[in-house]
């Protein structure tokens, strides 16, 4: 992945920022041009809360190849209490006693290393609450 | 809008066909569609194709096989919607006799998927996702659809046997299919005892990785007639999109576009979902011709699982869904698949389902959903006998 991909996710990867359109107050992660619901342009920047419940979740166990060293892993759908929702992967967990409904936090961690240009990636994981 | 009608069709053994080329197999496929409508000249050639260019390193796919299935110079054009590829092919090539540019189109569909790795594969079909928000953090095809299993088996408490019945009926249906990658049937205990792809999928809830083509001669039913050939006419055509990142979506248990599609094309034909006499859906996944066949109001919602388990969707049930094998047994060329539903259902309304797959009573009218990505991208049409 060329560096200037990654770079220009920062805001929403590093900082969670998310947007709430002006006119109806529908709200995207990832940030928009346009509002899907009323085609409102303007929006506010607002960062995302720290936690969340999970929707669903699965167990990758045959990974793209820059995760294969990660496998098996768990992946999952958070609800955050505005209504928004995000998938990332769930670390720091037993994949075992995972449950829907489940309460997670949001931690900034290491997703992927580039094997071509040696870029690392960040963003979030999810983690179980009580770890 | 002129009426057009299907007056061949044309497929191929489909597997890992590693003697044989991307080019190749689209072909064949093509050249025993031109045989079955007896032509040996078409005005335009409209082709499915996801990738091309990951799985063989060949973009520019419309050129390359206008001119290998010995139609040099004519227009041709290839088409992407993912795993709806094929299904999008097909409705352009209706859209094109249709309005009249047009008086005979080759809908075609292609995907030779065994020239790179299972890596390689799994990276190439992840490309019909979020690549920078779903993708970016781990997930593959299987993890979405399983995603959306335990979403489903929660909220309607389903059993590992009633999601096992999807498969089980698939390789039933598909052994009786010569055209078929695995053509030989599963038991109940075979996908719950099998590895796990993601869970709860195991593999037998998952289509293969499949090379193969297909491909059907479209044109109006006035020219039809003056063929005396058996044709079949389509009378509905529709799709629609959602939102391609699964978090995104109202309901992790209902596919939208589906929804959608299969209004469009019903009101188009003016038939109701009962007017069916089959249907077939993509099956990609177990969990998929569930929420399909709830999503195209064939099962109230929570019901798809339940009724595949008491066999409603077997090929002698009340609804007969996949008759061909489906993408399960079938296999799942991803840019052919939309084309490989309409042959069966084809073969279904003239009678020609081969080996005792044939449904009885003369079924008349028959329904394809063909489904891109996770479901952000379907494709229905209606066909029904001359
Ligand atoms: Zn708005």
């Amino acid at each position: 992945m060329f560096p200037s991909r990654i770079w220009r996710e920062m805001p929403q990867r590093y900082r969670l920022e998310a947007a709430v359109c002006k006119k109806c107050g529908k709200r995207y992660y990832p940030p928009r041009l346009v509002c899907a619901e009323c085609g409102g342009r303007q929006f506010d920047t607002y960062v995302l809360p720290e936690e969340g419940k999970l929707l669903t979740f699965t167990v990758i166990r045959t990974p793209a190849s820059q995760f294969s060293d990660l496998a098996p892993y768990a992946m999952g759908i958070i609800k955050f209490d505005d209504g928004l929702q995000m998938m990332g992967q769930i670390a720091d967990c037993d994949i075992d006693k995972l449950k829907i409904g489940q309460k997670m936090r949001l931690e900034f961690r290491k997703i992927q290393t580039d094997d071509t240009h040696g870029v690392l990636s960040y963003a979030y994981k999810f983690i179980p609450k009580w770890y | 809008m002129r009426d057009v009608a299907v007056v061949g069709i044309g497929i191929m053994k489909w597997g890992e066909l590693w003697r044989k080329s991307f080019r190749d197999i689209f072909t064949e496929a093509a050249l025993n569609a031109l045989d079955d409508a007896g032509l040996d000249k078409i005005d335009s050639l409209i082709v499915g194709c996801m990738s091309g260019g990951l799985f063989v390193g060949q973009e520019h796919v419309g050129a390359i096989l206008a001119d290998y299935i010995g139609q040099k110079n004519i227009p041709a054009a290839r088409v992407e919607s993912a795993c709806a590829s094929g299904g999008l092919a097909f409705r352009q090539a209706y859209i094109e006799v249709a309005s009249g540019m047009s008086d005979i189109v080759m809908a075609g569909g292609v995907e030779k998927m065994t020239d790179v790795s299972g890596d390689g594969a799994t990276y190439a079909l992840a490309t019909a996702a979020d690549q920078d928000y779903e993708v970016f953090h781990g997930v593959t095809f299987p993890g979405l659809y399983a995603m959306m299993a335990r979403a489903y088996m929660k909220k309607y408490k389903t059993t590992r046997k009633q999601l096992s019945a999807v498969p089980v009926k698939a390789h039933k249906n598909g052994s009786m299919n010569p055209f078929a990658q695995y053509p030989f049937p599963i038991k109940l205990e075979d996908v719950a005892n099998g590895v796990k792809v993601a869970d709860p999928l195991h593999i037998l809830d998952c289509s293969p990785i499949t090379d193969g083509a297909a491909a059907a001669i479209l044109t109006t039913v006035d020219i039809a007639k003056k063929m005396k050939k058996p044709y079949v006419r389509i009378t509905g055509t529709g799709m629609a999109t959602d939102t391609i990142a699964l978090p995104q979506r109202e309901s992790l248990t209902w596919l939208k576009s589906t929804e959608l599609a299969g209004k469009r094309a019903l009101k188009m034909a003016g038939r109701k979902i009962t007017d069916m006499d089959m249907v077939e859906v993509h099956d990609c996944f177990s969990i998929a011709e569930i929420i399909v066949t709830e999503s195209l109001g064939i099962f109230k919602k929570g019901e798809g699982a339940k009724a595949a388990a008491r066999g409603v969707t077997a090929l002698d049930g009340k609804i007969p869904v996949n008759p061909s094998g489906g993408l399960k047994s079938k296999g799942h060329p991803v840019g052919a698949t939309g084309i490989g539903q309409v042959v069966e259902i084809v073969k279904q309304l003239r009678g020609d389902a081969e080996n005792g797959r044939q449904i009885k009573g003369n079924p008349k009218v028959g329904m394809t959903q063909n489904m891109g990505g996770s479901g952000a991208s379907a494709v229905v049409h209606i066909l029904e006998v001359a």
